[in-house]
């Protein structure tokens, strides 16, 4: 995969285990979000598979790709909530599109998860007039309105307060116990990531190391442990010395 | 001379690119005008952005040409004694050729290039991807309504201007220069043909709105997601519509004689 010549991933293969919290932690402009938005079909890669229930994402058309896509949520960074409706319409909107439901189901539904994420009484507001942190589980409400059976979310506790944070960690966790829904997360929240993931897939230069938070942790490579254990002056050096 | 030579071709293939694009972008937004839902709700919404927004730019603008045709018009007529033919100056130059020219400019500037800022946002903000994400197809939600609109907005506004033009010319030759108001009016209505002259003022302005519908959308839909994109795609799409604008006048003027 690469972007006007950088070239973000080459030789990477990765497997994300179904109905598990997975999370991919990496540095900055290490592709954790590309891989996000590749395995959305969002962007193609310039070669290899991305093989989702046996189905290549990489060679779905446009067709394809939205039938796939109604099983999936995905929770953007920056919310990517329609800046001209209202939270509720938000909300809504997926149900409006794909599923006859009256107008008094559609408000329950919508009520019910935003209750999920902490959230009511901000119906009527735009998008521009939430907070970050509420941007954010808005945009999770929205990604779980479709009962999703995979959801992708980019960066979904950056700039939520501790117990907010907390909040959507336990319905994530929740969320996935419930309905056995394969999660992907990325993250550079380790004491999160300690906290939930099944699986972890970090992304180095030139590498992938995979396996559970635990192992990871305990790991015998210096740049994983450092990266596990937040040790900021251990993991420059150490990602210096790996690139 | 080889540098120049090499930049020149790899500009001609950048725009043959562009081309190439901007047909295929077409042609979605074609398939989307015939596949369901309607997006009524949202063709209505665009129809008042693009278009009731637009009023008092074209009303003025076009009381403003008028005036101005008015006076030109009557300090040219008046040496040949024909000042009663004022009416029919004004009404012909506006129906035929500033009218539709003008409005599609107009509403290029104000119109065409909110659309390309608000999609370029949209694109900035990923929230086009959000769509796609909840399988649905931007350009049958956002980009369609929005061509549509400006398509079918375009001969109104074209309308609404050679009507305050026609004002502004009785205002200055009727009111300030003592043209006759029976002559202004009559000499209109003997010159001007509904068919040759209105339905073709009406057809310049319908191409008109599809350029710059298509050229906006399109300009938003492919912008760089960057603050830097969205301004290129606003400031883009205002030179190539206008541009685009003036050479299809000539030759639908050059081919229909409209």
């Amino acid at each position: 995969m690469a972007f006007g010549g950088r070239r973000v991933f080459e030789d990477l293969t990765c497997a994300f285990p179904r109905g598990r919290v997975s999370v991919v932690l990496g540095g900055s402009g290490s592709g954790k979000s590309t891989m996000l938005r590749l395995i959305a079909g969002l962007v193609r890669p310039t070669g290899g598979e991305i093989l989702v229930d046996d189905a290549d994402v990489v060679r779905m058309n446009e067709r394809a790709l939205g039938t796939f896509r109604r099983r999936v949520g995905m929770m953007f960074q920056g919310g990517a909530l329609l800046d001209s409706l209202s939270v509720f319409d938000n909300m809504a909107f997926p149900l409006r599109e794909h599923r006859t439901l009256a107008a008094a189901a559609i408000e329950d539904a919508v009520h019910r998860r935003l209750q999920d994420v902490g959230l009511s009484g901000v119906d009527a507001l735009l998008p521009g007039e939430l907070s970050g942190g509420m941007t954010k589980r808005v945009a999770l409400a929205r990604a779980l309105m479709m009962d999703p059976v995979i959801l992708l979310c980019d960066e979904p506790f950056s700039g939520l307060d501790p117990i907010s944070q907390r909040r959507v960690e336990d319905l994530l966790i929740r969320v996935n116990q419930a309905n056995a829904i394969t999660m992907v997360i990325v993250s550079h929240h380790i004491p999160s990531t300690l906290r939930m993931a099944d699986h972890v897939a970090l992304l180095l230069p030139g590498r992938a190391v995979e396996g559970t938070p635990r192992a990871l942790h305990d790991s015998d490579d210096a740049v994983v442990r450092a990266f596990m254990r937040e040790e900021d002056a251990d993991v420059g050096e150490a990602m210096e010395a790996s690139a | 001379m080889t540098v120049a030579v090499a930049r020149l071709g790899s500009l001609v293939l950048a725009g043959l690119e562009d081309m190439g694009r901007m047909a295929g972008f077409t042609a979605r937004v074609a398939a989307a005008l015939v596949t369901p839902p309607l997006r009524f709700r949202a063709f209505l919404d665009e129809i008042y952005k693009l278009g009731v927004l637009s009023l008092v730019i074209i009303c003025v603008s076009g009381f403003a040409v008028g005036m101005v045709l008015g006076l030109q018009g009557y300090n040219t007529l008046v040496r040949f004694g024909a000042t009663n033919s004022l009416g029919a100056v004004v009404g012909l130059s506006l129906i035929r050729e500033l009218g539709p020219v003008l409005s599609a400019l107009l509403a290029t500037g104000r119109a065409g290039s909110a659309t390309a800022a608000e999609i370029g946002t949209m694109v900035a903000t990923e929230q086009l991807d959000g769509l796609r994400m909840m399988a649905v197809d931007p350009v049958h939600l956002v980009v369609m309504p929005r061509a549509l609109a400006m398509t079918v907005v375009m001969p109104l506004l074209n309308a609404l201007f050679i009507v305050a033009g026609l004002a502004g010319g009785y205002v200055v030759g009727v009111q300030l220069m003592g043209v006759d108001p029976g002559a202004y009016v009559s000499s209109i209505e003997s010159a001007v043909d509904f068919r040759d002259d209105v339905l073709g003022s009406g057809v310049k302005a319908v191409v008109f709105g599809v350029l710059v519908g298509l050229i906006a959308t399109f300009r938003g839909y492919s912008s760089a997601p960057t603050s830097a994109g969205v301004s290129a795609a606003t400031t883009t799409t205002v030179v190539v519509a206008s541009v685009s604008i003036l050479i299809s006048d000539y030759f639908i003027t050059a081919l229909w004689g409209v």
